[in-house]
């Protein structure tokens, strides 16, 4: 794999690592799925206008979000129940506009040289989601716990969220080159599933969920190269192995149990 | 009915000298898919006050908060004082608490976007009885009163002006109740902090609170615990009669 690729990849899988850890915790895990199924009608578009379909992605993953965000605030409906009715329809409008190789390439990734702008693209949507999530931990975390608790700090909750959707979106578009749009809902909650199960602290879990995503993105990236697979599926095959022995690591049993003892 | 509550709070509103205060809302509604909670609350407390709210299951207590902190729309209007900083315990969280967060990572996020000195984490926790060791420990594994010790920790770093208060003590057994109780009689009484508190103890409230607002879906009253905190007044405000213990009747008031 060529250096531009392998920076990439690298940068897309601490996006995900860290992205994921909040969706897992916010239990948006198979929201988080079904989010990335948004990308489908922007793809089918963009095939259809000769454009990039990165471009398509990204502009539907944006909408999307928004779209999301909106309802969220009119409505007293949970993310997963407004992502789903959002997910379905993007699926359906999908189908109605786009068909060919170009879309199954988009949906399961393709392999082949990266361009310098998808380079560029690569690394900048990376650091700028990278940088989120870290610069908003502390806020995140709070409106995680509670968004009254998050209110009374002056923490900006529908604002967080939104920018959390965005950096989501983002991060899906990211792996649409690699992963495929289908398969990136898998590297960016496997790694962090790992990380629940493993970790006991925030700082914990981001190292393991970045680590689990690294792994799982580079190794992947290589055994599909040499057995000449596509790297999506096999990053994805990886990142599901890496949870199985996270299992047998911890016993099955999990982090420290609760105990009831008073201290 | 606002008439009877501020008739209520001027007959028998415990104040400072001089009249200090932090928050002032006036004909305060709420309503959740057009039914309303509360309605007309008129509201006034002054600074290093204890407020009480009580009132039966469904009166609007918990959406009152929500109301105060700007979380859910409302009619009427609010006034804080200006720059007022609140620290806020809630009823419930909004996840499990099966999740690698730790203690400290709670307390530490706290600290940052307050932008408090990194010495108020071990002085919150020596408030609160809590042990060092609870910044290591993940949430999941705490016990629920040290969990809500860490709650209130929590809301007292950056040096609140208000502490909100939702059942702080619900789900703690009763040695832990006291504890907690005591920790936030001490925080008031150091700090100068106003406290408003939603409780069903209502031993607590009489024993702890300055005033004592009741709500309910018909009525809304004010008054000094000892004025409010009636048989007649209770059964009318909870429907049937009620009655609560005293630990120790000398010892409530301010």
């Amino acid at each position: 794999m060529d250096i531009r690729a392998l920076l990439v990849c690298a940068a897309m899988a601490v996006a995900a690592g860290l992205v994921g850890c909040f969706a897992v915790m916010r239990k948006m895990t198979l929201a988080a799925d079904a989010f990335s199924h948004v990308a489908l009608p922007g793809i089918g578009i963009a095939l259809a206008l000769k454009l990039n379909p990165l471009l398509g992605a990204l502009a539907a993953l944006l909408a999307g979000s928004l779209l999301i965000w909106v309802i969220e605030g009119k409505t007293r409906l949970s993310t997963e129940a407004i992502t789903g009715v959002v997910f379905s329809v993007a699926l359906a409008a999908g189908a109605l506009t786009a068909t060919g190789e170009e879309l199954i390439d988009a949906l399961f990734g393709a392999p082949g040289r990266m361009s310098i702008p998808e380079m560029v693209f690569g690394l900048a949507a990376a650091l700028a989601v990278t940088g989120f999530v870290l610069a908003m931990r502390d806020r995140l975390l709070i409106s995680l716990v509670s968004s009254e608790v998050a209110i009374a700090a002056g923490i900006g909750a529908r604002g967080l969220q939104l920018g959390f959707l965005l950096a989501f979106a983002i991060t899906v578009a990211l792996g649409m080159r690699y992963l495929g749009v289908l398969l990136m809902g898998s590297l960016i909650i496997i790694p962090a599933t790992i990380a629940k199960r493993l970790a006991r602290g925030i700082d914990g879990m981001f190292t393991v969920a970045i680590a689990a995503a690294l792994a799982a993105t580079l190794l992947g990236d290589g055994v599909a190269a040499w057995t000449h697979r596509p790297s999506g599926p096999v990053i994805v095959v990886i990142a599901g192995a890496l949870f199985f022995l996270s299992l047998a690591v911890s016993g099955g049993g999990g982090r420290v149990r609760r105990t009831e003892a008073e201290g | 009915m606002p008439g009877e509550a501020s008739s209520m709070q001027a007959g028998a509103r415990v104040l400072p000298a001089g009249g200090n205060p932090v928050l002032e809302a006036r004909g305060l509604s709420v309503s959740f898919d057009g039914t309303p909670i509360l309605a007309g609350i008129d509201l006034t407390v002054e600074r290093g006050e204890a407020l009480a709210i009580i009132g039966p299951n469904g009166s609007g207590k918990t959406a009152l908060f929500r109301a105060l902190i700007g979380a859910i729309p409302h009619g009427g209007t609010i006034h804080w004082a200006p720059g007022t900083r609140f620290g806020y315990v809630p009823q419930k969280l909004d996840i499990e608490r099966d999740l690698p967060i730790t203690g400290g990572d709670l307390l530490r996020a706290r600290l940052t976007i307050s932008h408090a000195q990194k010495s108020e984490i071990p002085a919150a926790l020596e408030r609160l009885s809590l042990q060092p060791r609870v910044l290591k420990q993940s949430i999941g594994s705490m016990s629920g009163g040290q969990f809500q010790r860490l709650l209130v920790a929590f809301a007292l770093i950056g040096r609140p002006d208000v502490l909100l208060l939702d059942e702080p003590a619900a789900g703690i057994d009763v040695p832990g109740q006291d504890a907690l109780n005591a920790a936030l009689r001490r925080v008031q009484e150091e700090d100068g902090v106003t406290i408003l508190l939603i409780s069903h103890d209502l031993s607590v409230v009489y024993r702890y609170a300055s005033r004592v607002l009741c709500l309910s879906r018909e009525s809304a009253c004010a008054g000094a615990p000892e004025v409010v905190l009636t048989p007649e007044r209770l059964s009318e405000l909870y429907g049937k009669p009620v009655s609560f213990h005293l630990h120790d009747e000398g010892n409530h008031g301010h």
